[in-house]
């Protein structure tokens, strides 16, 4: 994996900024603000001194977005380690708004027993949590990184989706 | 009529005219302080409307408001951030100081206002509103800039010369002598070494005797430990709101953010009513002919405090467009600006005109700064374009 020098910078009286870098020389990163308000900030081309974008964000939509952002890696690295077991898939799997498990817990969906599916991780607010227990207890916005046969995957979607 | 429903009437009308005057700074974009000080040239003294039962709640209110500016401007900054932006932009602060003050200076000793009258003035035009320019950042998208930062310790800088400022300003008004002066600067310097010292220590115990889960409690206990701590360094000579300011200062961590978030409000109302009454105190007939000289110093000080940032941010690698940003944001001047007026003028140590003067200024850096911020960057880029096409067009003739 890359190295990823990502600079800190206090913003007396505001908060701090957290950025980088990218490949093209363009700044991302965010000011989270005293107040715990969380703005993503990308750098204009013709002025690297200048945001582009300077989006607010609610804590749910920051973590939506690291979810976003950061599953597809920890996903891509699963299957990975898996390549050599055919019949092994690693998918993510959300926990929508109005989904029956919002506010329940891993045990309560009773996954591994209908499915034959393991939730190996929970990606919330861009954190990865490892090996959730039946106790883990799921909101909205989770997205659960399970590994199964594809059959098993699509049955614990709808699963998840429907209860 | 009995006394207290009329004072109750007028106070009301008074803060409802305000909640007016702010909505409409709104609407328009514009910080609201400079129609605050419109409302009160409106009311009171030689304006339209005269209020007379309320003067002394309103003036004690004023007082308050003042403490409350200062108090949550030290609690702001936590010292450590005090030291880094004391570290990283003590050059720019100093050229900060000689750039903007000289101005005001100049023109008060032109109008012959004494040494007293220069001391008032240079600090008048050498503070940056920091509430105005923190929120036209936030307002423009420019918190994740790179130049941000530095107009960020500009500012902090500007505050811990405050510090040092105030007591020797209320020294200077109080008539003391020049080796009095001389103590109380001394004092000053020693106290709020102590001060910064100890915050940046022992902050959590400072923090610990005014925190409280409770709301009340913890509001209850930090305004009175403001207006205590206030009150004391007034009677000891040391200005109130220097007072207030260190203690802002030794307030830190998540007691600060809680206090900022409780006092805000309380704040608000504080100032605004401080607003007023300087408003209220001052003669709008006095204002025309002190109004050519407001223009002037606009003019100069707008152009100094830009070639600080400017200058500020090219030391710290910033681009061209990046450096105009910057001068721009810190145009802003405001609330210090007539907490400094409003000192001297209560003080009596100072003609009525400086009043008017300094009303007559921030009225219009408050509103200009702003603007000076928004319109930059099209300016720059137009000027840069028309630049580009000069030498091109050079280059291309043979």
């Amino acid at each position: 994996m890359g190295y990823v020098n990502v600079e800190v910078t206090p913003l007396p009286g505001i908060g701090v900024r957290k950025d980088f870098a990218i490949g093209n020389g363009r700044r991302v990163g965010v000011v989270t603000q005293r107040d715990g308000k969380i703005e993503l900030i990308v750098s204009k081309s013709d002025d690297p001194d200048a945001c582009l974008a300077s989006l607010p964000l609610t804590a749910e939509e920051a973590g939506a977005l690291a979810n976003l952002l950061g599953a597809p890696q920890l996903v891509a690295q699963l299957t990975e380690e898996h390549r050599e077991l055919p019949g092994i898939n690693t998918k993510q799997l959300p926990i929508k708004t109005g989904s029956p498990f919002d506010g329940r817990t891993l045990g309560d969906t009773a996954i591994r027993t209908r499915t034959g599916v393991s939730v190996v991780a929970v990606m919330r607010a861009g954190q990865i949590h490892p090996s959730p227990t039946p106790d883990f207890t799921f909101t909205a916005g989770d997205l659960l990184v399970a590994v199964g046969t594809a059959e098993g995957l699509e049955a614990a979607f709808k699963i998840l989706k429907h209860g | 009529m009995d006394h207290t429903a009329l004072e109750l009437i007028e106070l009301g009308a008074v803060f409802f005219a305000l909640g007016a005057l702010g909505r409409l700074a709104g609407r328009i974009g514009l910080s609201p302080i400079p129609l605050y000080l419109v409302g009160g040239l409106f009311f009171g003294q030689g304006g339209v409307i005269p209020l007379g039962d309320i003067g002394e709640f309103t003036q004690l209110a004023g007082e308050i408001g003042v403490v409350l500016l200062l108090l949550l401007l030290g609690l702001e900054y936590s010292a450590a951030e005090l030291f880094t932006g004391l570290k990283r932009s003590w050059m720019a602060g100093v050229l900060d100081i000689v750039l903007n003050a000289a101005p005001g200076a100049a023109v008060a000793l032109l109008l012959g206002w004494g040494p007293v009258g220069a001391l008032v003035m240079a600090g008048v035009t050498y503070i940056s509103s920091s509430g105005i320019i923190a929120k036209v950042l936030g307002d423009l998208g420019r918190l994740g800039n790179r130049e941000t930062p530095v107009v960020l310790s500009v500012l902090v800088f500007e505050d811990l010369a405050m510090a040092l400022y105030l007591p020797i300003l209320t020294a200077v008004l109080g008539g003391i002598s020049f080796f009095g002066g001389l103590q109380a600067v001394g004092i000053s310097l020693a106290v709020i070494t102590v001060v910064l010292v100890v915050a940046l220590r022992y902050g959590r115990y400072v923090s610990a005797i005014v925190d409280s889960d409770d709301r009340e409690v913890f509001l209850l206990k930090v305004l009175g430990a403001a207006l205590l701590v206030a009150g004391f360094a007034s009677a000891l000579q040391v200005s109130a709101a220097v007072g207030a300011f260190l203690l802002g200062i030794a307030i830190s961590g998540s007691t600060a953010e809680n206090a900022t978030r409780l006092l805000e409000p309380l704040r608000d109302v504080f100032a605004a009513v401080f607003f007023v009454v300087f408003g209220l105190n001052t003669n709008p007939a006095s204002i025309p002919p002190v109004l050519a000289w407001a223009v002037v110093l606009a003019v100069v000080t707008t152009l100094t405090k830009v070639g600080t940032g400017w200058w500020a941010a090219r030391r710290a690698g910033i681009g061209r467009l990046g450096r105009a940003r910057a001068g721009a944001a810190l145009v802003a001047r405001g609330e210090f600006s007539i907490v400094i007026a409003g000192l001297a003028v209560s003080a009596g140590a100072v003609e009525g005109e400086l009043a008017a003067l300094a009303t007559a200024y921030v009225l219009l850096m408050a509103v200009l700064g702003p603007i000076a911020a928004r319109v930059v960057e099209p300016v720059a880029r137009a000027l840069q374009r028309k630049t580009a096409g000069v030498t091109r067009t050079a280059t291309d003739t043979p």
